[in-house]
């Protein structure tokens, strides 16, 4: 056998090793206890995926490959590192972007080679793939980038103007008659850009209008359509690891995106073309907010013997996790039990708010799902909401005139006591007003959420201090 | 080059794989699935080094390189991130134990 040959067999063997380890490393990303083992499988998995496809690239632009590597990996690998655990969403929008422009650059590619043939030189399902791949590989990269520009505080956050759907669907339809035209009539070199030009631009316009709590769908989204780009073109390349890889991530993304989508109780296609809060304003309520001070909050949860802490975005904003798990430990230490209430769509992105309870040092079998923990709040003596609004609102559940009614919620309304830290008397995401924050039982704590868990900290400490009993 | 119908067969059996693999899972689990399946994907530096090797013309050689830079930085940036979240997951059972 010529020596080519043996060493593209060795590199199709490697990937297949790989595709192998990227699945069992998933599946061990699966378990809490395993997760950590999962990523170090994939991770070996990649660098014999990346090792091997020297085998197959030779000597070939050889050093312009290498040069490539390092400059996309010291970057973002020392970047990585040091990066703060509340700036994880954007990291992973801006990764994820990266990944939806290569898989774009390969369909470029693929595409300038084939208009330089005959074309009969290439079959049309490759073709159809190499556009379909790149068209979305396009939209996830310059869309991912917007998404990591608003999360990062760089953009506004949302972005509208009159027309504004019309015109995206024409940018949207004239992209795929471009992809069309390419397919079934010319491959012509002018055409492609043109395609890549409306591809890009129809991703920066579609996720312009999107913003805050709908980021989670959003990015779970992309990562779906980075994967699904990957594999597409991993098709037209005739590489079966990059089928393999990314069509699992393309649909576990797809699913991942649907729960999230479910638990805002909202269909994708409503994340994505139609703007929170549109729906209706939801029937008025009556009464105030009674607000209470630290050292009352503070006897409250000295009294209690069940607390459930709430977190929301406003917790990440606030940089409270830290002093939210101190003020817990303080209550475990003086015998009461503490819960943490996680709503699948608090923050912004898929388990933000499982990182920075981690980060603080908060165990995961302390952190309880939505559905886990619903039944556990009529049993509960205080319960702590910080940074979290919509997701607390009864009138999901109660009033048919509001625009979240029958979005899933976590029922802090059941609690005996609920203390809410806020800093002002502001509405959330939806821009509703929250029928929780005027229960009899509920009281707000006006505070930034790091100064009021520290308050309640050291008031705690004074009421012990006092040895009342 | 490979066959038509084989590769639609790869195709389905991967999305199952993928759905099989997170269906049901606790909230707590999303951000390693999240993350770790977002490093997954920057297997496509393995297509932009092929494509990159195979280009000719200085456009092609220009885009390719570009490809191989981005797939890069997908594949490090992602196990960076996804390794340092899943450092920090920690039972309190095993801290009682230590």
């Amino acid at each position: 056998m010529d020596m080519h040959v043996l060493l593209v067999t060795a590199a199709k063997a490697s990937y297949l090793l790989a595709a192998l380890l990227f699945i069992l490393g998933i599946k061990r990303m699966s378990s809490p206890v395993t997760a950590r083992a999962g990523i170090k499988w994939a991770g070996v998995g990649m660098v014999i995926a990346t090792l091997a496809t020297f085998a197959i690239t030779g000597t070939n632009n050889l050093a312009w490959i290498v040069a490539g590597i390092a400059i996309g990996v010291l970057p973002t690998w020392l970047w990585g590192r040091k990066v703060a655990m509340t700036d994880m969403p954007q990291m992973v929008a801006l990764f994820n972007g990266m990944g939806g422009g290569s898989a774009a650059a390969i369909g470029a590619i693929e595409l300038l080679k084939f208009s330089a043939e005959p074309s009969a030189s290439h079959p049309l399902s490759t073709l159809v793939l190499a556009v379909i791949g790149a068209l979305i590989g396009s939209i996830s990269m310059t869309g991912s980038i917007i998404a990591w520009a608003k999360l990062d505080g760089r953009m506004d956050k949302r972005f509208t103007f009159a027309g504004q759907q019309a015109f995206n669907f024409a940018v949207f339809a004239a992209a795929v008659l471009a992809g069309l035209a390419l397919v079934f009539w010319k491959l012509d070199v002018n055409l492609v850009v043109v395609f890549f030009v409306l591809a890009l631009a129809f991703g920066v316009l579609m996720t312009l209008p999107i913003g805050g709590a709908d980021m989670p769908v959003v990015i779970s989204l992309y990562n779906a359509f980075t994967g699904l780009a990957v594999a597409f073109e991993g098709y037209a390349m005739g590489i079966e690891a990059l089928i393999v890889a990314g069509m699992v991530v393309g649909a576990a993304g797809t699913f991942l995106t649907q729960l999230m989508a479910k638990a805002m109780n909202r269909p994708i296609s409503g994340v994505l073309f139609s703007n929170f809060g549109g729906g209706g304003e939801g029937t008025a309520i009556a009464g105030a907010q009674k607000p209470i001070e630290a050292a009352d909050a503070a006897s409250l949860l000295y009294m209690a013997e069940k607390v459930i802490i709430v977190p929301g975005y406003g917790m990440a904003v606030a940089q409270a996790q830290h002093k939210i798990w101190e003020l817990s430990q303080a209550l475990i230490k003086a015998g009461k039990e503490v819960k943490f209430a996680i709503h699948p769509v608090a923050g912004r992105m898929p388990g933000h708010m499982n990182v920075l309870l981690a980060e603080a040092g908060v165990p995961y079998d302390l952190i309880a799902d939505m559905d886990e923990i619903n039944p556990e709040f009529k049993t509960c003596d205080v319960a702590i909401v910080i940074g979290a609004n919509d997701v607390v609102n009864p009138a999901a559940r109660t009033d048919k005139a509001s625009p979240i009614y029958g979005m899933p919620i976590l029922d802090v309304v059941e609690a005996r006591q609920t203390i809410v830290i806020k800093r002002g008397k502001g509405t959330g995401f939806a821009g509703i007003e929250n029928a929780l924050f005027y229960a009899d039982h509920t009281r707000m704590l006006y505070a930034d959420g790091k100064e009021a868990a520290n308050q309640l900290i050291s008031e705690l400490k004074m009421i012990e201090g006092g040895g009342g009993h | 080059m490979i066959d038509g119908f084989l590769a639609l067969y790869i195709f389905m059996l991967a999305a199952f794989t993928g759905k099989e693999i997170i269906g049901r899972v606790p909230v707590i689990l999303h951000t390693p699935l999240m993350s770790g399946s977002n490093f997954v994907h920057g297997i496509v530096l393995v297509g932009a080094m092929i494509a990159l090797a195979e280009a000719t013309t200085p456009l092609g050689i220009a885009i390719g390189f570009i490809g191989v830079i981005l797939g890069a930085g997908n594949a490090a940036g992602g196990y960076v991130v996804t390794e340092r979240m899943l450092e920090m997951f920690k039972s309190s059972k095993n801290e009682n134990k230590g």
